[in-house]
Parts: structure tokens; C-alpha cells; sequence
């Protein structure tokens, strides 16, 4: 089998398996599986609202999935990227609101660099603590995800709330800081969808970052970290580093999150705004095979999943958008357990033989 | 000062504290057999759902009263054995990785209670309210009561019985233990159900006894906090238990305390503040700098028996 099938098909196994599982699941509380998978993933082609949905949904997970994607090249788990572009969004609006005045040549960059380095400052922290300390990046992360929910949770209540708004959100930011939605230069396409540049943003970011893993001197560091750290340490490569460099790369991708958010989305820092970005992050990087491209269809999927979700919970009787996260678990479950597959084929062959 | 505390912050204390105490000792037993344990918050979560929707339909469709909080109780643990079995089978037997599927279990945990809920109660999420009379005892001399006996039987069961020898002797040196004559996946198993169980009847202990109902991802990180307890507890039962006070006890200040202590400036202490110490703790104890807490040396390998 050639390698590119092979790439492909294990994961597209995993997937359908999941759809056989979540499928029995709606049979069970007595749902047709089939109207509620047409209801979850037929809406995702329509267009304008079901394209642009999709693509706008796909945008933080495709930076998430590449965050998550960086960690694991180099054999950490960065299970913080939700904590990260918390504190990226958070950043990203405090300067659009504190440079409000500022001419948009700028104002956006400025924004765009509070997104990136505060996602990277955040993502170096557990970096740092296992390059000196050697204490476990995915149990930090988890921990660094709760400071900072509250830390930022704590900023917009006591400091940048419009007072008397119940809502716990900032206040806007500069119409400088704002980035195009695609309704601006796509004809035919309303702006009230909120696909906007940073779409495009999260594509580029996919070839840098195979370029930077697959074509600079860095990237292959940080892959020889991975793959197996005391051959790259005999080598001279300096794995405290890479953990580092990796870390705050892997976070300066979830922080782009807050481009999307901030700048072309709520146009302010809205609490609680992700929805397990994250976390769904994981799932993207595992099922796309820890390949840019892979993280690409990865995101598609869960994005369109996620659009559809709403669908589900409007028009069938008992199934709720609920699905989606636990065709999620199951995919990833599934993806996890690669061996399962080989040990069912492995079985299906041996029985096969004893029948012979 | 001294009002501070009083009476009922101890008893809120104890009352906060046991679900941690519960998912934490349970994710003492995987993580001293080497496996790695960042899915407590699925399997209170499993516990907590699936404890009230048995208890409400216990109550109300067959009649049970009284007995019906110990059915959903029972159900709750089963719950967390369900899941616990599955994270077992892909951790131990198809030697997935464990954090990934920790985090698969997690995700899935928040997607099913929603699932269920939406289907046999037609709610966002949520299950119907039980009666008041139908929850778990709430006494804290009770619960504290039973949380000692506990602690104290886990103790002995680790320390002292050979279970507990060799489950220890499985998360520091596999190999050894497998040479011993140990079967290193036999022992994992034990560790994961057990801690699938406990956790389940934390989660049950946070939907039947100190709420009187299921509500959407209830369990708000607490699992992550259990987790948190036990490395702060360097995965010693004592220490953790003392661990999950001082957690029990941050939280009940956080909801007891508003308004009450001030800054210099005049202002009320920022409840994110408290709710941050358990996290903050855990990451500096992790680094090493109030004294040292290894994690068993084998925790989160695959076992690979040498053929």
C-alpha cells in the first residue's frame, strides 16, 4: 500500500468506526442515525451559511490542532492550549481597547503579537518547568489551564467590565484593531457569517509550520527530541531548549485562537468563549496524523460536526448536539487505540486460518 | 478572625473535600500500579450522571424511597467501573497512549451525560431534581466518619497487604515485579477498576448528596483537582487526604468567605484567587520547591512483557 493510503486510511477507519458506535447510540434512544447524521453533516455544504460556518469553526481548531501537532513532535503533551488562548484572547483584547486610538497599520499587528507571544509566554511556562525541573508538561498544563481561566476571568470582572453589563465580557475594542470578515471581498458572501482573515492566517500557518519542522534546522531539532531524546542529546542538540522552543511555539499557535476570536469574531474579550478549542485540538492533531495537512481535514471534520450540531438539536427528537462531543471521545478513543484494529484484523486473519 | 472558623466552614469543608478525597484515592490505586490517571474528571462525571438519573427513576418509577439514593449510589460506581474498563482495555491490553486516552474518556463524558439526558429526561443536560428526602446523609460527623474508616483501609490495603506490595512494586519496576512472578497487567487492571469505582462514587456524592440533582459537567474540574491532590500528596494516602482538606477547604473559604476578608485597599479578595491555590500549589510541589514529589517511576509506560 502506498504511504499516502496508508496515512489515510487508518484514520478514516477510526472515523467511521465512531459513526458505527454514535450511530448505535441514536438507535438506542430511538433516533434514525441516518436522518440525525444527514441533519449533522449535510447542513456543513450548503452555502453561504453552512460553508461559511464550517470554515469559521475550523479556524481555532486547526490552530489548536497545530499547537497540539508541535508538542507532540517533539514528545510533549501540550494539553494547554485551552489555557493558552484564553490568556492570548485576553491579551489580544486588552491591547485593541488600550491602543484603541492607534491607525490600524499598527493597531493590528500590535494585537496580533499580544496574541502570539502571550500564547507562547503561557506555553513556555510548563516548557520551562520541565526543561529545569523535570516535572510533567501534561500534568502543568492541565493546572495552567485553571490559572488561566480564572486569571483572565478575574481581569474582566474587576477591570475591563462595562460597569452595569451583566455579562461578563470586556468592553470593545478599537474599530482599528477589527480584521476583515470574508462578506468584505467575497461577493455574494453576507458578513454577518464571521469567517474572516484569520482563516486564511490559520492555512499559512500550516505551511510554516511544516517548514519550520520539516525544513529548518530548528524543526529538525525539535523532531529529534521527539523521536528519541538521548540519541539527539549524544547528537549535541540541547533537548531543555527544544522542550522550550516547542512549548512556546506550541502556544504562540494556540494564542493565534485570539486572532480569530477577538479580532474578526466578538470584536472583545468574551469569558468562557472557547468551546473546548483546546481540548478538541488534541483530537484534531491525533486524527490528522500529526501532519499540517491532516490537522487541515481534521478540523474540517469536527468543525462541520460542530455547525451541524446545532441542526441535531433543532430538528430531531431526541438526539442533541451532545453527539458531537461523543463522536469526538470515540474517535479519539479510537485513534488512541490503533493496536485494537490490528489485534480485530489480526483475529479475523487467524480465524480465517483455523476455518482453512 | 476566630469567627472564621466556625462551625459550618468546617462542615462545609468536609463536605467539599470528600468527592476529591474519593476520585483522588481511587486515582492513587492507577497511578501506583503506572497508570496514568488525567481522566478522573470522565469517571465522576460518569458517576455523578448516571448516580442521580437511577436515583430519580428508582424514586419515581419503581417506588423505592429510601433506598433509592443507595441504588443510584451503586449505580454511580458501576458507572465509573464501565468506563474504567474501557480506559483499561485500551491503556493496558492495546497499550494506548494514556493521556490521549484520558483526554478521549474526559470529552466523551462531557458529550454523554448531555446525550442521555437529552434523550430520557428531554432536558439540556440536566436530570430532574430528587426529592430532598431521597439524597445520601449529609451529617458531615457521618461522612467524615466513613472518609476516615477509608483513608485508613487504603492505607493498610497499600502498605500493608502483599495487593498493595505488589501493586507499588508494578508502578516503580515492572520488570521487576513481572521476574517476581507479578502479573504486571493483572495488577494495572485492579489499579484502574478501583480508581474507576472511587471515582464514580465521588461523582455520585457530588450529584445525591451534596446537590439533589445532574447538571451539565457538574463536576467543573474537580476530577483535575483530585488529580492535583494526589500529586500534592506526593500519591501517599495520609498526605493526599490532607491534600483534598486543604483543597475542601479553599473552596468553602471561596464560597463562604466573600466579602468578608478585604484587601488594604478596601476591596473583597477576588474569588479566582482562591479557586487558583490548588493549581498554583500543585505546579510549584511539582517543581520541587516545597520538598519533592516524584510520581512512581513507571507511570504512563505501556508494560511490554519481554518475550
Amino acid at each position: 500500500m502506498p504511504k499516502l493510503a496508508r496515512e489515510l486510511l487508518f484514520p478514516l477507519i477510526a472515523v467511521v468506526a465512531a459513526f458505527i458506535v454514535g450511530g448505535i447510540l441514536i438507535l438506542l434512544v430511538g433516533d434514525n442515525p441516518f436522518v440525525a447524521y444527514r441533519l449533522l453533516l449535510g447542513s456543513a455544504l450548503s452555502w453561504p451559511d453552512g460553508i461559511g460556518y464550517t470554515l469559521f469553526h475550523a479556524t481555532p481548531l486547526i490552530f489548536t490542532g497545530l499547537a497540539v501537532l508541535v508538542g507532540f513532535r517533539c514528545g510533549l503533551f501540550n494539553i494547554g492550549a485551552e489555557g493558552q488562548l484564553y490568556i492570548a484572547a485576553f491579551a489580544t483584547a486588552w491591547v485593541g481597547i488600550t491602543f484603541a486610538h492607534l491607525t490600524p497599520w499598527l493597531l493590528v499587528p500590535f494585537c496580533f503579537l499580544a496574541a502570539i507571544l502571550s500564547g507562547a509566554f503561557w506555553g513556555a511556562i510548563p516548557g520551562v518547568l520541565k526543561a529545569r525541573f523535570g516535572s510533567h508538561e501534561v500534568i502543568n498544563t492541565i493546572m495552567l489551564n485553571f490559572i488561566a481561566v480564572a486569571l483572565v476571568s478575574y481581569f474582566t470582572q474587576y477591570h475591563y467590565k462595562v460597569p452595569g453589563d451583566p455579562i461578563m465580557e470586556t468592553s470593545t475594542i478599537g474599530q482599528g484593531a477589527h480584521i476583515a470578515r470574508f462578506g468584505k471581498f467575497v461577493p455574494g458572501f453576507p458578513e454577518r457569517i464571521p469567517l474572516n482573515l484569520a482563516f486564511l492566517l490559520a492555512l499559512l500557518c500550516c505551511v510554516l509550520v511544516y517548514v519550520f519542522l520539516w525544513r529548518t534546522k530548528w524543526g529538525y531539532e525539535i523532531r529529534a527530541t521527539g523521536s528519541n531524546p538521548s540519541a539527539a542529546e549524544y547528537g549535541g542538540i540541547s533537548i531543555r531548549t527544544q522542550i522550550v522552543l516547542a512549548m512556546a511555539v506550541s502556544g504562540a499557535l494556540a494564542g493565534m485562537v485570539g486572532i480569530n476570536e477577538v479580532l474578526g469574531y466578538r470584536y472583545r474579550y468574551y469569558d468562557g468563549f472557547s468551546d473546548n478549542y483546546g481540548f478538541t485540538g488534541i483530537a484534531v492533531a491525533l486524527l490528522g496524523r500529526n501532519h499540517p495537512v491532516g490537522v487541515i481535514l481534521a478540523a474540517l471534520l469536527f468543525a462541520a460536526l460542530q455547525h451541524g450540531g446545532i441542526y441535531v438539536d433543532g430538528f430531531s427528537e431526541h438526539v442533541t448536539k451532545d453527539i458531537v462531543q461523543v463522536l469526538q471521545g470515540i474517535i479519539i478513543l479510537f485513534v488512541a487505540a490503533e493496536a485494537f484494529f490490528k489485534w480485530l484484523v489480526g483475529r479475523r486473519v487467524s480465524l480465517q486460518r483455523l476455518r482453512a | 478572625m476566630r469567627d472564621i472558623f466556625t462551625i459550618s466552614l468546617i462542615a462545609s469543608t468536609i463536605r467539599l473535600a470528600t468527592p476529591l478525597v474519593l476520585a483522588a484515592l481511587g486515582g492513587l490505586f492507577s497511578e501506583r500500579s503506572g497508570v496514568i490517571n488525567i481522566a478522573l474528571e470522565g469517571k465522576m462525571l460518569a458517576g455523578a450522571f448516571t448516580a442521580a438519573a437511577v436515583t430519580y427513576a428508582a424514586d419515581t418509577r419503581l417506588g423505592m424511597g429510601n433506598a433509592s439514593p443507595w441504588v443510584g449510589l451503586l449505580a454511580g460506581m458501576l458507572a465509573g467501573l464501565f468506563i474504567a474498563a474501557i480506559y483499561a482495555l485500551g491503556c493496558i491490553k492495546f497499550k494506548a497512549n494514556q493521556v490521549v486516552s484520558g483526554a478521549a474518556i474526559n470529552i466523551l463524558m462531557i458529550g454523554i451525560p448531555g446525550f442521555l439526558s437529552g434523550a430520557f429526561f428531554l432536558s439540556s443536560g440536566s436530570t430532574p431534581q430528587i426529592p430532598k428526602d431521597h439524597l445520601l446523609p449529609q451529617s458531615p460527623v457521618i461522612i467524615a466518619i466513613a472518609v476516615i474508616v477509608l483513608v485508613a483501609g487504603i492505607w493498610y490495603i497499600v502498605y500493608k497487604t502483599p495487593f498493595g506490595l505488589r501493586l507499588r512494586s508494578t508502578g516503580e519496576n515492572p520488570e521487576a515485579a513481572d521476574a517476581a512472578g507479578v502479573s504486571v497487567s493483572r495488577i494495572r487492571y485492579s489499579g484502574v477498576l478501583i480508581a474507576g469505582v472511587l471515582a464514580g462514587l465521588g461523582g455520585a456524592y457530588l450529584s445525591i448528596g451534596q446537590s439533589s440533582l445532574f447538571t451539565r459537567n457538574m463536576t467543573a474540574g474537580r476530577g483535575f483537582i483530585a488529580l492535583a491532590a494526589l500529586i500534592f500528596g506526593k500519591w501517599r494516602p495520609v498526605q493526599t487526604l490532607l491534600a483534598c482538606l486543604l483543597f475542601g477547604f479553599t473552596e468553602a473559604v471561596s464560597i463562604q468567605m466573600q466579602g468578608v476578608f478585604k484587601l488594604p485597599s478596601g476591596e473583597d479578595i477576588p474569588v479566582q484567587f482562591i479557586q487558583m491555590v490548588p493549581y498554583v500549589l500543585t505546579i510549584v510541589v511539582l517543581a520541587g520547591f516545597i520538598g519533592s514529589s516524584r510520581p512512581p517511576r513507571a507511570l504512563g509506560i505501556p508494560y511490554e512483557k519481554e518475550k
